[in-house]
């Protein structure tokens, strides 16, 4: 329990959906064990000074409270703000009839900052609460965040109208303008694309279908529960209950991302409920617009159907195609920024921002071309752009989007409380069991069908995933209250607001449990492999030929297609220089052979005694004697200069047992400097290998080193004089080996040189000092 | 006529049997077979080669070589054919089958264990049930060799890369002096645990319970 509330407070990513690596990453950048007891001493102290807190902050929201309601209600206020600002200028008063007042050396102008200072205020306050929660341990295993956030907006709804404001309410254009779209971004660019194209006709059937199932069904139940005598429900029509369906069974993303991601449930599970959560936007935006239309008309044709399923199909794919296009757009654009790095990020939020409004404007889903256009842009953007870069726009997204669903959650408290309510306990009650029944029938009835295309067959328990995981949120709370105001929107916002809060609170707080009670498979924690990777390549092709060989043209067919002609078109226009022409396979070695290097050298500061993971090194695994002796071409003097320099500086390193690295071993960090970065990447053949981490939690040091691809150089280990002496390594096939605290002199084997990759950038690219393998005399060889 | 038929539906029982197709799928099968052998009783490496679809994939020789290796035959002989019947085509396409929801768990193995099988062979080329540095690298080569120029070098270090992740995780503290031979079936399977291959390595429309759709007309 400790460590699952200490894991929470380092800056962990929103949503498991990112890769396993970025999350195993930042959970490698935490140190265990140590802090795990500073944590245990100091969490007496700490539960009484988070409540105090608790209570300077509620008292300090209260003082905004009344501010905000300016900022987010509504624009009364602009009528009648100016006025009364204007004459508290007293800067610019020129007023010389009356007496001179002093000079005023300290003045109170609040009313000019007052709308970013509340805001700014409220983000704050909303993010100190939820730093709150992860420090008293217990409280965030059992509850998940999303129900202590609304819990928290309640608590603070509440006590500002105890005092008599007017709390404010959630603003439907700042929900879906400016507090949805990063955390879809945030979805959309880590969507796990393998695993969603997999599952793409499951998601589809149930994003598509399951919701119109549930809108039909919800709707023309409560129909049919508002005919009954005596529950005063008389007035409410057909269309305005399909209307309230259509609001009520959209499965929220938001909802299940914050739910989900604190369960780590299998990837197949996640990807199907959060898939089908981010597809069924298309079908609710048709729907409610439709309905909307509908009962404002009265009558409904059949062309007015026909109409409706068009519409869909429009909405659909011409959202995807914004966002594709935009994505392109984003993905062309990053292939000139080699010069301009630092706004790089920029691109990819500004593009992919540009893609929601834009397909806003023509009421297309904006959430499948947000989708789209992250999807679309991410490959290619990647290969483009600088990895600082890449981790800023991890990073950035993952604060977007962490910031904008503790501002939902709140808001959503808060407006509960504020909101008019018109209670009605028979449409409420049954609005909320027809919700759990018509999504428990849905999944099923689906699962039925589905499992006949399936390979993978969704078994029971997956089908009671999916059916409890659909959660609904603050996107039909905003739907809601764009309902036009009549008698019934009160009552069909509490509905809503009741079934969010049965979802979110009930099924939210008991799947875990329940997910334990299961036993449902969770997610693996997968080291990317270099083995998988090859073989799931090579899958691949061996599939594809099968397919041709029987003359199928089945999935892996197109996949293969839809690749060569990536390769061929896409690549060479979207990625710049000679990276476009990478493989695959390339591409993933380099990028994990960049990342052990950054653990490597983030873990290297820590000083921290380096846990023997394998004393596997190249020489275990390099033929004996043999096919070895190859022609080693030369090399140029001044490279050959360098070489003999480090290996002399080196020299009297040997003898120390480097237990781990420090940062004198570091000359410049070669992340820090743009340039040699930029010469880093272009490594086509970085050569160094990585044994990787696998069993193990702490990372262990490792040396790195790296060479020119130019630099072939072999070496025949038969002659391998086993002496102390460092030499050079001149292998092309350098391995990163672990340092072995049991071994002797055979340490000096184990540690190789570094050789520096550009003749210029000799001193700055230095990663790791190590020595040499034993190879044939470097002198011979060089000269 | 009467004769005839009932001896089709004989020989196809045998070969459901063996193999796990249905008739329907063996008749699709048949007719692809006839075919690629220009309606011969065999078919040779040349008739597989002269595929233009194949042409593209890198390790199509590798693939027409499984085709026609005895060791996935499951009759315990090594060795190359130069022709293969029927027979023998059903028997390399019954790898490619997928689990089915009444598989139990330990069909499953068997089934995971052919497949890692399969793969195996394909790796292991000279049969002495070790994959080496040599063949490994060969293996890369050939993946990147439809990828433009990327030269030895790069192949050779991912394989190099590859096989010290083989051996760190089998054989994780080994001495310096010690020698890895090479990647044994038993940790071959060990490192491919994590890709679940029953699921993964499969052609859909060879499923017993997916609609089967028939064998497309090619143009070879």
């Amino acid at each position: 329990a400790y460590k699952c509330a200490f894991l929470r407070c380092a800056p962990r990513p929103l949503l498991v959906l990112s890769s396993s690596s970025s999350s195993s990453d930042l959970k490698n950048e935490q140190q265990p064990s140590k802090h795990l007891n500073n944590m245990a001493e100091l969490r007496p102290a700490r539960c009484w000074r988070t409540g105090f807190f608790f209570c300077v902050w509620l008292l300090l929201f209260l003082s905004v409270a009344s501010g905000i309601r300016d900022v987010v209600s509504g624009s009364n206020e602009t009528s009648g703000g100016p006025a009364g600002d204007t004459p508290e200028d007293p800067h610019h008063q020129t007023n010389s009839t009356t007496h001179k007042k002093a000079f005023p050396v300290l003045s109170f102008n609040y009313q000019e900052v007052r709308k970013p200072f509340v805001i700014s205020l409220w983000i704050l306050l909303a993010l100190l609460m939820k730093l709150g929660f992860h420090i008293i341990p217990n409280i965030s295993n059992v509850v998940p965040e999303s129900c202590l956030l609304i819990g928290v907006g309640l608590l603070v709804g509440g006590i500002i109208k105890a005092i008599g404001e007017e709390a404010p309410v959630l603003d439907t254009k700042l929900f879906f303008h400016y507090l949805l779209p990063p955390i879809i971004l945030d979805a959309g660019y880590f969507l796990p694309i393998r695993a969603f194209m997999e599952n793409m006709g499951t998601i589809l059937v149930f994003a598509v279908v399951g919701t119109l199932w549930n809108v039909f069904f919800i709707g023309g139940m409560i129909f049919a529960v508002c005919q009954i005598e005596g529950v005063q429900l008389a007035g409410v029509d057909l269309l305005s209950c399909l209307l309230f369906g259509s609001i009520v069974s959209a499965v929220d993303p938001v909802a299940v991302l914050a739910v989900f991601e604190e369960i780590h449930i299998n990837e197949l599970l996640h990807i199907l409920v959060f898939g089908e959560s981010l597809l069924n936007d298309a079908v609710t935006v048709v729907l409610y617009h439709l309905f909307e239309e509908f009962s404002h008309a009265g009558t409904v044709t059949v062309l007015d159907g026909v109409l409706g399923v068009v519409c869909f199909f429009v909405v659909s794919l011409g959202g995807v195609m914004v966002g594709a296009i935009y994505g392109l757009l984003g993905a062309f654009t990053s292939r000139f920024t080699t010069h301009t790095r630092v706004i790089e990020p920029l691109f990819v939020f500004l593009y992919s921002y540009m893609a929601y409004l834009s397909a806003e404007v023509f009421h297309l889903s904006g959430i499948m071309s947000l989708i789209a256009c992250g999807v679309m842009m991410r490959p290619y953007v990647e290969a483009n752009v600088s990895h600082k870069s890449y981790t800023t726009i991890k990073y950035f997204l993952k604060m977007w989007s962490s910031v904008s669903e503790t501002l939902i959650f709140i808001f959503l408290g808060v407006s509960t409380v504020a909101g008019p309510h018109a209670w009605n306990w028979t449409f409420v009650i049954s609005t909320v069991i027809l919700c759990l029944v018509s999504r428990v029938l849905g999944v099923i009835g689906l699962t039925c069908i589905i499992n006949k295309f399936r390979i993978v067959k969704l078994t029971k328990k997956d089908q009671f995933i999916v059916a409890y995981g659909g959660l609904r949120g603050a996107i039909a709370f905003s739907l809601g209250f764009l309902l036009t105001d009549n008698e019934r929107k009160n009552m069909f916002l509490t509905a809503i607001i009741t079934v969010i809060f049965f979802t979110v609170f009930v099924q939210g707080m008991t799947i875990r449990p329940l997910v334990e009670l299961l036993a449902v498979k969770k997610k693996k924690e997968s080291k990317p492999s270099i083995n998988e990777e090859i073989h799931t390549q090579f899958l691949g092709h061996l599939l594809t030929g099968i397919e041709d060989i029987c003359g199928h043209y089945g999935h892996h067919h197109w996949k293969d297609k839809l690749n060569r002609f990536n390769k061929a078109y896409l690549k060479k226009w979207l990625i710049a220089g000679e990276r476009s022409t990478e493989p695959q396979l390339i591409s993933f070695y380099n990028k994990m052979e960049m990342k052990q290097a950054m653990m490597l050298v983030e873990s290297g500061s820590a000083a921290k005694l380096p846990s023997i993971l394998s004393s596997v090194s190249m020489q275990n695994i390099q033929q004996r004697g043999s096919d070895n002796r190859r022609a080693i071409p030369s090399i140029s003097k001044s490279r050959e200069q360098e070489i003999r320099k480090i290996l002399r500086s080196n020299l009297q390193k040997t003898r120390q047992r480097l237990r781990s690295y420090s940062r004198h071993d570091l000359m410049i960090d070669p992340f820090e400097d743009n340039v040699s970065e930029v010469r880093f990447r272009k490594q086509r053949m970085s050569h160094y290998l990585t044994v990787p981490a696998n069993r193990q939690e702490t990372p262990s040091v490792r040396k790195v080193c790296f060479e020119p691809e130019h630099q072939v150089f072999t070496y025949d280990n038969s002659e391998s004089p086993r002496g102390p002496r460092a030499r050079a390594d001149p292998g092309p096939l350098d391995a990163i080996s672990l340092v072995s605290e049991s071994q002797g002199p055979n340490q000096s084997r184990e540690q190789r040189a570094k050789v520096p990759e550009e003749q210029e950038e000799l001193d700055q690219l230095k990663l790791s000092r190590c020595l040499s393998d034993p190879g044939p005399n470097q002198e011979e060889d060089l000269s | 006529m009467g004769a005839s038929q009932t001896r089709a539906e004989h020989q196809y029982q045998d070969l459901a049997d063996k193999t796990g197709f249905s008739f329907e799928q063996i008749k699709n099968l048949y007719q692809r077979f006839q075919q690629l052998s220009g309606n011969e009783e065999t078919i040779s490496r040349a008739n597989l080669n002269s595929i233009p679809a194949l042409a593209n994939n890198p390790i199509r020789k590798q693939i027409i070589g499984a085709f026609f290796d005895k060791r996935n035959q499951h009759q315990d002989e090594v060795g190359s054919c130069d022709q293969i019947g029927f027979e023998q085509f059903l028997m390399v396409m019954s790898h490619f089958r997928p689990p089915n929801l009444r598989t139990t768990d330990e069909e499953k193995e068997a089934m995971r264990k052919e497949k890692l099988r399969f793969l195996f062979n394909m790796h292991d080329s000279d049969n002495d049930g070790t994959i080496t540095l040599a063949e490994y690298r060969k293996v890369v080569e050939e993946l990147l060799s439809k990828s433009g120029e990327i030269g030895q070098e790069t192949a050779k270090a991912i394989a190099d890369a590859a096989m010290l992740e083989v051996a760190s995780i089998n054989v994780p503290n080994m001495g310096p002096e010690e020698f890895y031979e090479g990647i044994t079936f038993e940790h071959f399977e060990e490192i491919l645990k994590g890709l679940e291959m029953e699921s993964r390595m499969h052609i859909r429309f060879l499923d017993v319970d997916t609609s089967t759709m028939r064998c497309g007309k090619s143009q070879s």
